[in-house]
């Protein structure tokens, strides 16, 4: 029984495994490959250029763990920069008050969501869905056009660079990576992590084993809210514009650095650092094609949709096994 | 709910599963008349039918086919996501393979245009049929594998451009006409009409909704649900095939990037406003044409009304909520325990509000 237990824990783990080998393998054939690729930089270039999608990415972990889904990230991102410009640019206001107040606005609206699946039993994918739509909906109500940042604090962000030695990175990757701290230690060291975990191994289960289901729930979509609106704030330092047409698309690179990180589908057994493998995995294919130059971006999404099949069916016959 | 209609014709209209869906409808097109009043004139110009209800169906074909199939996945307890992404592939290929022919007029370079999108559809809808069905894997998941790598194909078909084509055979498929009326709405409605009789006229629609409903129960019965699951992903993308011809058809042109974007969503929200559940067991393929109408009605009446067209959006967004709560047990019996008030007997809880009570810290 113990062996077999032991087996069970190293299955678990082979997804997270390929992931690792896939990313060494990857910065390794890409080192030969090209001249300049094999750099410290190029490392740190792949968390500056990630930070906002680094940090969405946790939220959905949250999410995709309890066994749900939130595809309104996207759409959060680009309303906070849509806020946060149209705030700061047209009426003048601090940002050091824009900044709390999108981020409260992603946690709330997250947490509505949250409550309506919960109360109403309806699907987390079609009630996200509905915050996708209310919130791309919003941005255009601002404004139709990109509103750019000129405000000193805003440029000052975007430009900052933190020495590490030679080499450098910008305050988004400190940001990113404190989120990804907090949330490794909640996920993996607190009562509420393990009620995630439990929610998404067996809801009926969580229920009859008196763990607060539904406060874990709304909690959950809370946190993607506030990790998307926190994403958005990243991705206005990083654009320095706010714009209805950004981040189209991140909820699904979101769920693919989710699933590339070895995270079920199905939820209740997955890993935050994972995550932060399959964001660089997913950062790594890009560079990687902008060195060869010659493939157009599109490849990107065809080799994105590859690995995510890959996974998947990883992932399937892994718990089929375990039955 | 109501208690003023007591006849029994009137209970049967309002119970009708369609009856909510043709008054949101009817209120629509009436509140358009407000704005426009010549809104349900409709002209005869060089023998062609012109006018706002025409337009509304014409430029809903696609919408309407691409909800078609995805009716049927849904009645079995799926969801297809990719459905954008093949209307953009199709959409490619049809155009790549007649602006490389000698001849792109010719009949004969039409139909093997066509004939090569409808292939690689069935192609597509297998993949995703295998994955669903033999695989195993969620519906979401499986097809969303295909929604993302799919824009990448179509990019690569097109080369990243927007390929432009003149072929009056091809133009007839989503901007011709054919007897006075436009010929995409002939196309849906025929495949409407097609759809509606396999699955009721015969045994096929049950076999799917008791697929959708409880699958461990119909393989128990004998059901092959994993074929029928398979065909219904086929049938979907053949669908969005179609659709994606008569969009590029219409425009004359392929765009990898824009063709059949966010169609999904409309599709999914058609469907489900046309009253068929999003858990599976029932349909409504009448339900769900007049959803598709409504969805774009309002997009219609967005622009002639001169909002942004943009913030559709955000009505799109409140009429799924909307649909959703109607459609969820719990929100229903919540109002009803409100509107009954206190003078009605106690009504014996459904089972299902005692699984949200939230128990303890």
């Amino acid at each position: 029984m113990n062996a077999n237990a032991l087996l069970a824990r190293v299955r678990g783990q082979i997804p997270l495994l390929v992931t690792s080998v896939l990313l060494v393998s990857m910065f390794t054939a890409g080192s030969v490959q090209y001249d300049g690729f094999f750099s410290g930089q190029v490392l740190l270039n792949l968390l500056i250029d990630n930070a906002f999608l680094l940090v969405v990415a946790v939220g959905m972990t949250f999410v995709v763990l309890t066994g749900g889904i939130d595809l309104s990230v996207g759409a959060v991102v680009a309303l906070s920069t849509m806020v946060s410009a149209w705030l700061v640019e047209q009426h003048g206001w601090p940002p050091l008050l824009v900044i709390p107040l999108v981020l409260l606005m992603g946690t709330a609206g997250g947490w509505v969501m949250g409550w309506v699946i919960h109360t109403f039993e309806i699907q987390p994918f079609i009630v996200t869905l509905a915050g996708m739509f209310l919130a791309r909906g919003l941005c255009y109500t601002i404004s139709i056009e990109s509103i750019s940042i000129t405000d000193p604090s805003y440029t000052a962000m975007a430009q900052t660079r933190i020495p590490l030695g030679d080499l450098f990175i910008s305050p988004s990757v400190l940001i990113a990576l404190l989120v990804v701290a907090a949330a490794f230690v909640v996920l993996h060291y607190t009562r509420f992590g393990r009620n995630v975990y439990a929610l998404g191994g067996s809801e009926q289960s969580a229920l009859l084993m008196g763990l607060p289901v539904a406060r874990t729930k709304t909690t959950v979509y809370a946190i993607s809210g506030f990790c998307s609106a926190l994403g958005g704030v990243l991705l206005t330092f990083y654009m320095l514009s706010g714009y209805g047409l950004h981040a189209v698309g991140l909820e699904l690179d979101a769920i693919a650095a989710v699933v590339i990180g070895g995270t079920l589908l199905t939820g209740g057994s997955g890993y935050l650092l994972g995550t932060l493998l399959g964001v660089l995995v997913l950062g790594l294919i890009q560079t990687i094609i902008s060195f060869q130059g010659t493939l157009s971006s599109w490849w990107t999404r065809i080799v994105i949709g590859g690995l995510l099949f890959v996974f998947i069916v990883l992932q399937r016959l892994i718990t089929a096994r375990r039955r | 709910m109501t208690t003023a209609l007591t006849t029994p014709w009137a209970r049967a209209v309002t119970r009708s599963r369609l009856f909510w869906p043709a008054v949101v409808l009817a209120a629509l097109l009436l509140g358009n008349l407000a704005f426009t009043p010549d809104f349900f004139a409709i002209h005869l110009k060089n023998g062609h039918l012109y006018g706002s209800s025409i337009d509304i169906l014409h430029f809903g074909a696609p919408l309407i086919l691409v909800s078609l199939g995805m009716t049927l996945v849904i009645a079995t307890g799926g969801i297809d996501l990719s459905v954008g992404s093949t209307v953009a592939i199709a959409g490619a290929l049809a155009c790549q393979h007649i602006s490389e022919a000698a001849d792109p007029a010719s009949l004969g370079t039409v139909f093997g245009a066509i004939g090569i999108a409808l292939a690689t559809a069935v192609l597509l809808g297998t993949a995703n049929g295998v994955l669903v069905a033999r695989v195993g894997v969620q519906p979401i998941i499986a097809t969303l594998i295909l929604m993302v790598a799919g824009r990448g194909v179509a990019q690569l078909i097109t080369d990243g451009q927007i390929i432009t084509i003149t072929s009056e055979p091809y133009k007839l498929i989503g901007g011709g006409y054919w007897l006075a009326m436009p010929f995409a709405i002939l196309l849906s409605g025929l495949v409407a009409l097609l759809t509606a009789l396999l699955t009721r006229s015969t045994a096929l629609g049950m076999l799917l909704e008791s697929v959708g409903g409880n699958p461990v129960a119909s393989r128990l019965v004998g059901i092959r649900a994993m074929r029928l699951v398979g065909l219904v992903y086929v049938f979907s993308a053949l669908c969005a095939a179609v659709a994606g011809l008569m969009v590029s058809s219409n425009v004359s042109a392929a765009d990898g990037n824009n063709a059949g974007l966010w169609i999904e969503l409309d599709a999914i929200l058609a469907v489900v406003i046309g009253g068929t559940s999003l858990n599976g067991g029932r349909f409504s393929i009448g339900g769900t044409v007049l959803g598709a109408l409504i969805i774009q009605t309002l997009s219609t009446t967005v622009y002639t009304i001169g909002i942004p067209p943009e913030t559709t959006l955000v009505f799109k967004a409140f009429v799924v909520i909307a649909v959703c709560l109607i459609q969820s047990p719990n929100f229903r019996a919540k109002v009803a325990k409100r509107g009954a008030g206190r003078h009605s007997g106690a009504r014996p809880a459904p089972a299902t509000t005692t699984t949200n009570r939230e128990v303890g810290a």
